[in-house]
């Protein structure tokens, strides 16, 4: 069944080829990428069935390993693969239906389709990667799509904002590549199951100076505390799919990079420490600044940045069970921060904008709104019995079997950012949603003023953001929008329901990591070279 | 080796130069800086590969080649910095277009945060006198003054 480990990256590349050609027939367009999204994300689901006997290894063009570039699904990169083909699948269904509603599948939004299908494909091309340097090109990949995706419609908000977000990444990627650089420098190799054996053999310091390289560069794309400022910066001002889909997967592409290159390059390094550090600094930092914000996208970027310290809580403790717990709460919260920046996204359609002072009403206006956004914000929350608290619990439980200083400080410092993560999402629910609305909103606060600077509004906006809230009948919700956040919302609360199995693979996908062996025996069957 | 030592210094001189335009407000400047970044990182990987002749069968005995793979990682390199260099560029000219410069302006988080201070301290200074809660609407008057000079 190897032959299904390069579909994931081949069928999107092909479909973004096919709907390039077909750029004047936006409904073939939009077929073909419902297709190739959905084929892809039945490849996945059978790929990560078949990765339950091992890792399936495909070498591309039949170049044998350590020459060739392999394709290597581990129960980790499978996982990922369908959470991301699931994600990517119900937001291109929302962001169908939002075309459609605006009616403005025209000349400038037609590249839409093929960059996204480009995103998908280097978003599991960088899953898939068994090789530093394909690893970089899959980054490059996701991250030249996204470039596009943010910036469509060149708006001066989102060139603005754009450009923090380019320049970050390039920076990140010219880190990662000196990383690559040095790293074959002193090994010869950049495979990863053959560096894996070779770094072994470095002196500690030439490894400490590889490792800090490349944590380095994925927690710039993580969006780690102190390298974490662009990405409130950024990402709120593109519009509610792309912001969706980049809040939950590209981040956790970083994330997952972090959990491959600590395990099966540099297990057991005095990183680790670092990381936990890290990891209570981004939870706290991170949700504090969620507490202090006015704008629900702003909040939600904050609350995004805030549990990426989960996912690095469980690396940094190194531990069976804390990997297993990481494991679990990337895929938890790819879906969760997902869905709440879809409700987000309806939440400015329906109520004209998505600042929380002008906000009011919305529960008695559009109740199943109010639903859609009421679940998943909880399940962030951690709330029993969403997958939230299972994932938040798992990594806990995990701190506490560690017993160090530094892992009580983070259990204490993930309670707290949970209780405050929950006032994040209660205040929203109390002013948008609970509250009655106001009778004149204020036309023009400092704030509006400041976000849309005179004589530059962005003229999409612009009509949306002059409704009047008090205004009872704003835009009814596109029935296509709203199904698609359905999904995710029930995605989520089956999360919950799978969570025995799910945790059952995460816990295999994280002895496998610690082991190293399966991963190398996968790529090497008669040992490295 | 002396070949060596002078790519050392010439990478060492491009990451300077690099760094420092980065750190420039200039979209275009940043875009020499990202473009002397990539080209000193370029280096690099081919000082990582190791000083010998040209590795084509026939030409170098194999134990004198120069490593092709990294000459390879160099070319997809050059490849993707082209790429992100013209998407630079025409934002460039699309921030251009609209506002008429390419600078990366104050954060407007930083801003906002500023605005609210002073309005907090506007509301304080009215409750001391007044006492009662009109104090916002007069509080906004200086903060949107100073928004406007500081542009």
């Amino acid at each position: 069944m190897t032959w299904l480990v390069p579909l994931p990256v081949v069928m999107p590349l092909l479909g973004a080829a096919l709907t390039l050609v077909i750029v004047r027939r936006p409904a073939i367009q939009r077929a073909v990428s419902l297709f190739v999204l959905a084929t892809t994300l039945a490849a996945a689901v059978t790929l990560l069935v078949t990765t339950i006997d091992g890792p399936q290894v495909v070498a591309v063009g039949g170049w044998a390993a350590p020459l060739g570039i392999v394709l290597v699904a581990d129960q980790l990169a499978a996982l990922m693969v369908v959470v991301s083909s699931a994600v990517t699948l119900c937001v291109l269904v929302y962001s169908i239906g939002q075309g459609v509603a605006d009616g403005n599948m025209g000349a400038p939004v037609s590249v839409y389709h093929p960059t996204y299908l480009i995103l998908t494909a280097g978003v599991t091309n960088a899953f898939l990667a068994g090789d530093l340097f394909n690893l970089y090109v899959g980054f490059e990949i996701l991250l030249a799509a996204s470039y596009v995706l943010i910036t469509i419609g060149g708006t001066e908000g989102r060139i603005r904002d754009g450009t923090t977000y380019v320049v970050v990444s390039l920076l990140s990627s010219v880190i990662f590549l000196i990383g690559i650089g040095l790293a074959y420098a002193a090994t010869g190799t950049l495979n990863l199951a053959q560096l894996a054996g070779r770094l072994d053999a470095l002196p500690d310091s030439l490894r400490l100076v590889l490792q800090s390289m490349l944590l380095l560069a994925f927690c710039i794309k993580a969006a780690v505390f102190p390298l974490s400022a662009w990405l409130p910066d950024s990402y709120p001002t593109a519009i509610a799919p792309v912001t969706a889909v980049f809040a939950g997967l590209l981040t956790k592409v970083g994330v997952y990079a972090i959990i491959r290159t600590e395990t099966l390059l540099f297990p057991g390094g005095p990183g680790l420490d670092i990381l936990l550090v890290a990891a209570l600094a981004t939870m706290l930092v991170g949700i504090l600044g969620a507490v202090a914000q006015s704008d629900i996208k702003r909040l939600l970027s904050f609350t995004l940045v805030s549990h990426i310290g989960y996912m690095l809580f469980g690396i940094g403790l190194a531990s069976a069970a804390g990997l297993a717990g990481a494991i679990f709460y990337v895929v938890h919260h790819i879906v969760v921060q997902t869905t709440l920046f879809l409700a987000a996204g309806l939440i400015e359609r329906r109520g004209g904008t998505t600042s929380l002072e002008r906000l009011g009403g919305l529960a008695r206006l559009a109740p199943l709104l109010g639903i859609l956004f009421f679940i998943p914000a909880l399940n962030l929350a951690g709330i029993p019995p969403f997958s939230g608290f299972l994932g938040k619990l798992g990594l806990l439980q995990a701190g506490v079997d560690d017993g160090g200083v530094l892992a009580w400080l983070l259990v204490g410092g993930g309670v707290v950012t949970s209780l405050l993560t929950l006032y994040a999402v209660a205040r929203v629910w109390s002013l948008a949603f609970w509250r009655t609305p106001h009778a004149d909103p204020p036309d023009e606060s400092p704030e509006t003023r400041l976000g849309d600077p005179p004589g530059a509004t962005d003229p999409a906006d612009a009509p949306r953001k002059s409704t009047a809230v008090s205004a009872p009948a704003g835009p009814r919700m596109p029935p296509l929008m709203v199904a698609a956040t359905l999904a995710l919302v029930v995605i989520g609360v089956g999360l919950t329901v799978v969570a025995g199995p799910l945790f059952d693979i995460s816990a295999d996908a994280a002895a496998q990591l610690l082991d190293r062996q399966p991963y190398v025996r996968a790529v090497f069957p008669d040992g490295a070279p | 080796v002396s070949p060596n030592v002078l790519l050392v210094i010439a990478v060492g001189v491009l990451f300077a130069c690099g760094v420092t335009l980065l750190l420039e407000r200039t979209l275009t400047r940043v875009i020499l800086g990202v473009t002397l970044l990539g080209n000193g990182t370029n280096l690099l990987i081919l000082l990582g590969g190791g000083y010998g002749g040209p590795p084509i069968v026939g030409v170098t005995p194999e134990p004198e080649m120069s490593d092709p793979l990294a000459q390879a990682m160099i070319l997809t390199a050059i490849v993707i910095t082209l790429g992100m260099t013209a998407f630079l560029l025409a934002m460039a000219y699309r921030s251009w277009v609209l506002t008429g410069h390419d600078e990366v302006q104050d954060d407007i988080e930083d801003r906002r945060i500023m605005l609210r201070a002073e309005r907090d301290q506007g509301i304080e200074a009215q409750d001391d006198t007044n006492g009662d809660d009109t104090g916002l609407d007069t509080a906004d008057e200086p903060a949107t003054h100073n928004d406007r000079a500081s542009r």
